[in-house]
């Protein structure tokens, strides 16, 4: 009787699975055709032009502004990131009460909803440090907002360098930073690079904390205090201008091919770091 | 080097893992000699050899007390240069660890480490290590490639290499041959009898065959304390302690 009751509660929960697995999948697949059935067709060659102009709302500008936004971002989120994190893993005492502040700290920011983040770059880098809505104080806020998730991957990433590599190097009469720079860091650099293009994926994504920060200016950025419109924004833009719906879904594949070519990419260093293993 | 031990405790925390080694007349480790811990696991052998390089600073919470002198100096001593430490007393792991890069550069890390840059002078010093070492046929080929494509056996005595380009006095072997197979074991034992003639040796076994092949005297470990230590041929002919007796004949542990 048991044995009966048993193969039924399973065949049920198989069947549930199963059927929430394919509704998953049905909506993504929903989504993702709803998406390229409405926007290839306006994909046209003018869209990739170098100037925006209310007659053609071309994309361009706005590729160029989130090559710009990644890369100033990056720059600034990784090395801190990176620097904060080996602080974090290889200098400081277990237990020790800064550190878990820290910690928490890195935790709790990354929950906090984005639009909160673009209020707090607006109030501190637009109109504290006078930096109104540009590049600049889209770096600086969106450098914040991803600070936690480079923290976090790259503190993972040391974590799971064997202790072999530690104990051989300090045994061989090298002193921390040697070992550090020399044995640990090298090894982590896969999970790293993990973490960095999870960063890199925020970015790109990223519309909220942007239009309160960089604003919407369509054009190529000349410098650092101009305002730019990434990819994510331009879209968020078209869309609501009402105009240029079908601009905005063309925006939308690009987008999706960009954020594809991440994700694949950070699968693919993952699976490189987890067959390598490291350290003995 | 000889290296003398004198009253020598070792807290975990509140954990006492070694009690009061070289309490009475202290224990002496002869220079040029192999000297071989055994014991059940758990009875403090890692720790007790890990305390003549001093890796113990590495674990928070632990605490040693006594005298340890290397010669002449006891290493515990504020003004103990722990870099210059370590080059004299290098050590050999229980898993081989090599580093993940070339098998030159693994053994040019040390020297690397105290500034040696020319390039002669490492290409001789890696050569000099991996001839020491028994390794240097095998390798000589392929220097520039990965360390970590060696065979298991060949990677320890790398390590053992890339430990005597540092050109230490004593080397601390921690179960060495644990993790190899018995033809590799072999080489490194044979190994070992050659590196006594230049350097003073203490290797932590499991294996009390390895201790009566390879040893000329050896501390029998239980619980944190040292049973008995003597010549090799006397620990496991005619020892003094019932519970050496005991272990020597396998009777437990
Ligand atoms: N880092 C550590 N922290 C706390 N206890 C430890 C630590 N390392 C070893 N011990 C304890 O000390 C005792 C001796 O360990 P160890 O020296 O590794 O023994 P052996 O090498 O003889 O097997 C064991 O009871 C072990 O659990
Ligand atoms: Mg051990």
């Amino acid at each position: 009787m048991a044995k009966i009751m048993r193969k039924i509660t399973d065949g049920i929960l198989f069947a549930a699975t199963w059927f929430f697995a394919a509704i998953t999948l049905l909506v993504l697949l929903f989504i993702i055709a709803h998406i390229v059935i409405n926007g290839v067709p306006y994909l046209e060659p003018r869209l990739f032009e170098f100037t925006f102009t209310s007659e053609n709302v071309s994309m361009m500008p706005a590729i160029i502004s989130t090559v710009f936004m990644v890369f100033l971002t990056l720059i600034i989120a990784v090395p801190l990131g990176i620097f904060t994190s080996i602080y974090l893993v290889e200098y400081v005492k277990k237990g020790n009460k800064f550190v878990m502040l820290i910690r928490s700290a890195a935790e709790m920011l990354a929950g906090i909803p984005s639009v909160v983040y673009g209020l707090f770059g607006m109030l501190m880098f637009g109109q504290f440090f006078g930096l109104g809505w540009s590049l600049a104080a889209g770096v600086l806020t969106l450098s914040i907002m991803i600070l936690p998730v480079v923290i976090r991957t790259t503190e993972e990433a040391l974590k799971s360098v064997g202790d072999g590599y530690r104990e051989g190097g300090y045994a061989l009469g090298s002193g921390k930073l040697r070992v550090v720079f020399r044995l640990v860091l090298p090894s982590a650099v896969p999970g790293i690079m993990a973490g960095v293009i999870l960063a890199m994926g925020r970015i790109v994504g990223e519309s909220a904390a942007l239009i309160f920060t960089a604003g919407t200016v369509p054009q190529i950025p000349q410098t650092l205090g101009a305002s730019a419109r990434t990819l994510s924004v331009h879209m968020w833009a078209l869309s609501g201008e009402g105009h240029h719906v079908g601009e905005a879904y063309a925006t939308a594949v690009i987008l999706l091919l960009i954020v594809l070519v991440i994700n694949t990419a950070a699968a693919v260093i993952a699976k490189i770091f987890t067959a390598k293993g490291s350290g003995a | 080097m000889s290296i003398s031990i004198k009253n020598c405790d070792l807290f975990y925390g509140d954990f006492h893992a070694l009690k009061g080694i070289g309490r009475d007349e202290g224990m002496e480790i002869s220079e040029n000699k192999v000297t071989a811990f055994i014991g059940p696991s758990g009875c403090g052998k890692s720790t007790f050899i890990r305390v003549f390089n001093r890796m113990n600073d590495l674990i928070q919470n632990c605490k040693i007390t006594g005298e340890i002198t290397i010669d002449g100096q006891n290493i515990y001593e504020k003004s103990t240069d722990i870099t210059q430490l370590r080059k004299n007393v290098g050590m050999v792991f229980q898993k081989p660890n090599p580093f993940p890069m070339s098998i030159y550069d693994n053994i040019a890390f040390a020297p690397r480490t105290y500034g040696i840059k020319k390039r002669a002078q490492l290409d001789e010093i890696v050569e000099r290590s991996l001839r020491q070492a028994a390794l240097w046929d095998e390798v000589s080929d392929r220097l520039k490639k990965s360390a970590l494509g060696l065979s298991g056996g060949q990677q320890q005595r790398l390590c053992i290499a890339r430990t005597l380009a540092a050109e230490p006095k004593i080397i601390l072997m921690d179960e060495p041959t644990s993790a190899l197979d018995p033809i590799s074991t072999g080489t490194i034992e044979d190994l070992i009898r050659e590196l006594k003639k230049t350097y003073t040796i203490v290797i932590v076994t499991h294996n009390m065959q390895q201790a009566t092949r390879i040893s000329d005297k050896t501390a029998f470990f239980l619980m944190g304390e040292v049973i008995e230590y003597d010549k090799t041929r006397q620990i496991f002919s005619n020892p003094k302690d019932k519970r050496t007796e005991n272990y020597v004949t396998g009777r437990f542990g």
